[in-house]
C-alpha cells in the first residue's frame, strides 16, 4: 500500500500526468480501504475499530471516512483529485501558469500524505484478527451524516485550489482578469460543497439529536464556518478581478486566508488542542505535524505575498457609491464577522495561557457578537446588488427597490404586532429575510431592461445563468435568515409524563401517546412510541419517535419523530417510563425549521448555477464549442 | 458539549472524544421532575440554564446535557430561585462554586474586554482601511488597457467568438 502514496516528481513538463497518477494511485488505495470495510476484513485495525459484520451496507461505506484515517485518506483523495481536474480542464491556462498550480497543489498533497503515513496510516495491521469489528459510532449511522464529510471535505479542500491558484499568480507575478475569471469557478465549487456539506451536517443535528438545535457554536462547527465566510468574501472579490481588475492584492490575501483557515479548521479538530491544552500536550504528533504543514504553507504564501503584492498595481477607477464599493464592504463585514468567531473560537485557549483563566465561550457569546454583522449585511445587500459597476447614485439605485422594502417592512411589523411581549428578534428577522428575498427578485427583474412585460418576461429566462446564480444564492440567504430567526423566536416547547391515550396540547396541535412497544432493528434495539398528531380534531400524522440501544458500541440514540411541514414541524421525542406509569416526552412546535436548509440549498443551487454559466464554461476549457446564440434555457 | 460536536469530532476524526458521556444513561435534557409549578420561576431556570456550563462535558449547557452533573447544577440553580435569589446572585452562585469556566457567556472583566472589543476594533479598523483606499481608487488616474501579448490577444478574440 505505501507504493500507492508515492508521488511522481513534479517536474514542470511532468506536472499534468503526474497530477493525474497521483490521483490514480490515491483513488486506488481508497478503493482498497473501501473494500476492507464492504468485505469485513477484520485484520485491518480501522476496520475492527469501526465496522461491523451486521452493520447496512451503506455504513460499511461510509465508516471508511467515519474516523480519522480514513478521513485522511478521503482529504488527500479529494485533494488529488482537484490536483486531476486542474490537469484536465486546464488546457486553457497559460502553461507556466497551470504547471505551477499543479506544483503547489502536488506540494500540500505531499504534505498530507506525509501526515497520513506517519501518524495516521489507515491500513495498519491486527496481529490476531478478531471475529468480529466494534462498530461504529451509532450516532453516525444516519443517512444524513453519511454524505455529510465528502461534501464538507470538496469544501475545504476545494478551497486549496484558490490557494494553489493565488500562489501560482504570486510567482508568475501576474493577476488580471483572466486569473480572476480561472480562479472563480474553483472557489465557487468549493463554496458550494462547504454549503452542503454545512447544511446537512445541521440537518442532522436537529432530527438526531433529541432537542432540534441546528447550531451550537462548537469549535468544529466554527472550523468549517469559517473558511466559508471567507469563501464567500473570495468569490465576490473575485468578481471585481475580473470585471474591473481591481482588488487583486486583496483578492489573492483571501485565497491564502481561505485555505489558511480550512488548515486551522483540520488543526483544531485533528489536535484537540481546543478541548484542552493538556490533551494537546499529550498526543502532540498529528497537532504539531499539522501546525507544520499551516506554518510552512501560510509562511511561506504571506512571505511571497508580501514580497510581490506590491507589483500588482490595481487598474479600475471607481467612486465611492459604486459596486465595487458595495462589494468592498461585503467583504468587510464576511472577513470581520469570520475574525469574530475565529476569536472567540481560540479565546479559551488564550486565556488559559496568558492570562492563566480557564473559562468557556459559548453560544451566547456568538449570538451576541456575530449576530449584528448578518444584519448589517442583509440590510446592505439588495441595495449593493443593484448598484452598477464604477458610479452609482443611491437614490436611482433605490428606487425600484421601494414596494420590496414597504413589503418587508409590512411583514416585520405584522410579525412584531401577532407576537406578544417576545424579543425584537423575530420581526427583524422577518424584515430582513423578506427583504433580502424581494430585493434578490427586483435584481433579476431590473436585469430585463426596460420595455413591454412580454418582452421582458422572455429577457428573463435568456439572462446570463450567473445572474440567475447570484439572486438565487441571495435570496437562499434571505430564506435562511427567515427560518432561523422563525424557529428561534417563536419556538414553542413541552415537556412532561404522558399516560396513554390522555390528550395534550401544545400550540394548537393535540397529541396522544397511544403506544410503546419493543422492535428489533437489523443492528439496534429500539423502543418505539406511536403519537397521534391533530389540529382541531382532524388527525394530521402518526409519528414514532424511538430510542434505540445499538448493544455492540453499548451506546443509545434518540430518533425523534418530526411531522415536517412547511410553515412549522412537529417535533416529538420519547423519553424513560416513570415510576408512576407514563413516559416522559418532550414536544416542540418549530415554526419555518425547514427554511433555514431550504435556504442554504438555495444558496448552494446559486452557487451551481453560476457555475454553469457559459463563461466560466469556456474560461474553463470544459466546453470549447458552445453553439453560437448562446446558453441554451434550461 | 453538545452530541453534534461529539459526533463531528468522532467523524472528523479526532481521537479524544471523551466515551463516558456517551455512555452515560440517554435521558431527556430537563426531566419532567425537575420542572417548577411556577411558570415565571421556571422559565428564568431555563433562561439561567441555557447560559451555564455541563462541565463535565464539551461546550454543552445544562440545559442540554443528559449528564448527572448539569441535572444536578439544574436543581441547584432552581433551589436557588425558589430561595428567592435574584438571577445575578444565582450566577455568582454558581460561579463561587464551579468557577469562570461554568460561564458560557463569558465576562467582560480583565482581558476578556478584549474578546468582546475584537470584533468592533477590527470592523473600525476595516473600514478606515477599505476607506482610504476607496477614496484612494476615486482619485487615481485611469491607467491604459490591459497589457496582454500577442499570443493572449488571439487567444481571446477565440474565446468571444465563441
Amino acid at each position: 500500500m505505501i507504493g500507492a502514496h508515492k508521488r511522481w516528481p513534479g517536474w514542470m513538463a511532468m506536472a499534468e500526468p503526474a497530477a493525474n497518477a497521483q490521483f490514480m494511485l490515491t483513488a486506488f488505495a481508497f478503493g482498497a480501504l473501501t473494500y476492507a470495510f464492504v468485505s469485513s476484513d477484520f485484520s485491518v485495525a480501522l476496520v475492527v475499530q469501526n465496522s461491523h459484520s451486521l452493520k447496512p451496507m451503506i455504513y460499511k461505506i461510509s465508516g471508511v471516512w467515519g474516523n480519522h484515517e480514513g478521513s485522511m485518506l478521503l482529504w488527500v483523495l479529494i485533494l488529488t483529485l482537484f490536483g486531476a481536474m486542474a490537469a484536465w480542464f486546464g488546457g486553457n491556462l497559460p502553461p507556466t501558469l497551470r504547471a505551477r498550480v499543479l506544483a503547489v497543489q502536488s506540494a500540500i498533497a505531499v504534505a498530507f500524505f506525509a501526515f497520513t503515513i506517519f501518524t495516521s496510516n489507515p491500513f495498519l495491521r491486527m496481529s490476531v484478527p478478531p471475529f468480529d469489528g466494534q462498530d461504529l459510532n451509532p450516532l453516525l449511522q444516519d443517512p444524513g451524516l453519511a454524505f455529510h464529510p465528502p461534501f464538507l471535505y470538496l469544501g475545504y479542500v476545494g478551497l486549496s485550489m484558490a490557494f494553489s491558484f493565488a500562489v501560482a499568480a504570486l510567482i508568475e507575478g501576474r493577476v488580471d482578469a483572466a486569473w480572476g475569471r480561472w480562479v472563480r469557478p474553483w472557489t465557487l465549487v468549493a463554496w458550494v460543497n462547504l454549503t452542503i456539506g454545512i447544511g446537512l451536517g445541521s440537518w442532522w443535528a436537529y432530527y438526531e439529536l433529541g432537542w432540534g438545535g441546528f447550531w451550537f457554536w462548537d469549535p468544529v462547527e466554527n472550523a468549517s464556518f469559517m473558511p466559508w465566510l471567507i469563501a464567500a468574501a473570495l468569490l465576490h472579490s473575485s468578481i471585481v478581478v475580473e470585471k474591473r481588475e481591481s482588488l487583486k492584492s486583496w483578492t489573492i490575501l483571501l485565497a491564502i486566508i481561505a485555505f489558511g483557515f480550512s488548515l486551522i479548521g483540520t488543526f483544531i479538530v485533528r489536535s484537540g488542542v481546543i478541548t484542552s491544552v493538556h490533551a494537546f500536550a499529550n498526543d502532540p504528533e498529528r497537532g504539531v505535524f499539522i501546525l507544520m504543514i499551516l506554518g510552512f504553507f501560510m509562511g511561506g504564501a504571506l512571505m511571497l505575498f508580501a514580497a510581490r503584492a506590491g507589483a500588482m498595481e490595481a487598474k479600475g477607477v471607481f467612486s465611492l457609491v459604486s459596486r465595487e464599493s458595495a462589494l468592498v464592504f461585503n467583504n468587510i463585514i464576511l472577513t470581520v464577522s469570520c475574525f469574530v468567531v475565529f476569536v472567540g473560537t481560540i479565546w479559551p485557549l488564550v486565556a488559559e495561557m496568558l492570562f492563566d483563566r480557564k473559562l468557556s465561550v459559548g453560544p451566547p457569546f456568538f449570538d451576541m457578537a456575530f449576530t449584528p454583522f448578518m444584519v448589517v449585511l442583509g440590510v446592505i445587500l439588495p441595495l449593493g446588488a443593484m448598484m452598477p459597476w464604477k458610479r452609482a447614485e443611491i437614490a436611482r439605485s433605490f428606487r425600484p427597490l421601494v414596494p420590496a422594502l414597504v413589503l418587508s417592512l409590512a411583514i416585520g411589523a405584522l410579525a412584531f404586532a401577532m407576537q406578544t411581549g417576545r424579543s425584537a428578534l423575530g420581526p427583524i428577522g422577518m424584515f430582513l429575510g423578506t427583504w433580502l428575498v424581494f430585493g434578490a427578485m427586483v435584481d433579476v427583474w431590473s436585469r430585463t431592461g426596460r420595455g413591454a412585460l412580454a418582452g421582458r418576461f422572455g429577457r428573463l429566462t435568456r439572462l446570463p445563468r450567473a445572474d440567475w446564480g447570484k439572486a438565487i444564492a441571495h435570496a437562499g440567504f434571505g430564506i435562511t435568515v427567515l427560518g432561523v430567526s422563525g424557529l428561534t423566536a417563536w419556538q414553542q416547547e413541552d415537556i412532561r409524563v404522558v399516560q396513554f391515550n390522555q390528550p395534550f396540547e401544545i400550540a394548537g396541535f393535540t397529541l396522544t401517546l397511544t403506544d410503546v412497544q419493543r422492535v428489533e432493528g437489523p443492528n439496534f434495539a429500539s423502543t418505539m412510541g406511536t403519537v397521534d398528531l391533530a389540529k382541531d380534531g382532524r388527525a394530521i400524522a402518526t409519528l414514532n419517535p424511538e430510542k434505540r440501544f445499538y448493544p455492540v458500541a453499548q451506546m443509545p440514540t434518540t430518533e425523534a419523530a418530526i411531522d415536517i411541514g412547511f410553515w412549522r414541524d412537529v417535533y416529538v421525542v420519547i423519553g424513560d417510563p416513570q415510576n408512576n406509569g407514563g413516559w416522559a416526552v418532550r414536544t416542540y412546535y418549530k415554526p419555518l425549521a425547514n427554511w433555514i436548509w431550504g435556504g442554504s440549498i438555495l444558496m448552494a443551487l446559486g452557487g451551481m448555477f453560476s457555475l454553469s454559466d457559459r463563461r466560466f464554461r469556456v474560461a474553463a476549457g470544459a466546453a470549447k464549442r458552445t453553439p453560437a446564440g448562446g446558453v441554451p434555457a434550461e | 458539549m453538545t452530541r453534534l460536536a461529539l459526533i463531528l469530532w468522532l467523524a472528523l476524526g479526532t481521537a479524544l472524544a471523551p466515551v463516558t458521556i456517551l455512555i452515560a444513561p440517554q435521558a431527556l435534557a430537563v426531566q419532567p421532575d425537575e420542572v417548577l409549578d411556577n411558570p415565571v420561576l421556571e422559565g428564568r431556570a431555563r433562561e439561567l440554564s441555557r447560559g451555564l456550563r455541563c462541565m463535565v462535558c464539551r461546550n454543552e449547557s445544562i440545559d442540554e446535557s443528559n449528564a448527572e452533573l448539569a441535572r444536578d447544577m439544574r436543581i441547584l440553580v432552581r433551589e436557588r430561585l425558589v430561595e428567592g435569589d435574584t438571577d445575578q446572585e444565582v450566577i455568582e452562585f454558581i460561579v463561587d462554586r464551579y468557577g469562570e469556566y461554568a460561564l458560557l457567556k463569558p465576562t467582560t472583566g480583565g482581558a476578556n474586554w478584549l474578546l468582546w472589543a475584537a470584533g468592533p476594533l477590527m470592523l473600525l479598523l476595516a473600514l478606515a482601511v477599505g476607506l482610504s483606499y476607496l477614496r484612494g481608487r476615486e482619485t487615481a488616474p485611469e491607467t491604459g488597457a490591459a497589457r496582454l501579448n500577442e499570443d493572449e490577444k488571439a487567444r481571446l478574440s477565440k474565446i468571444l467568438e465563441d
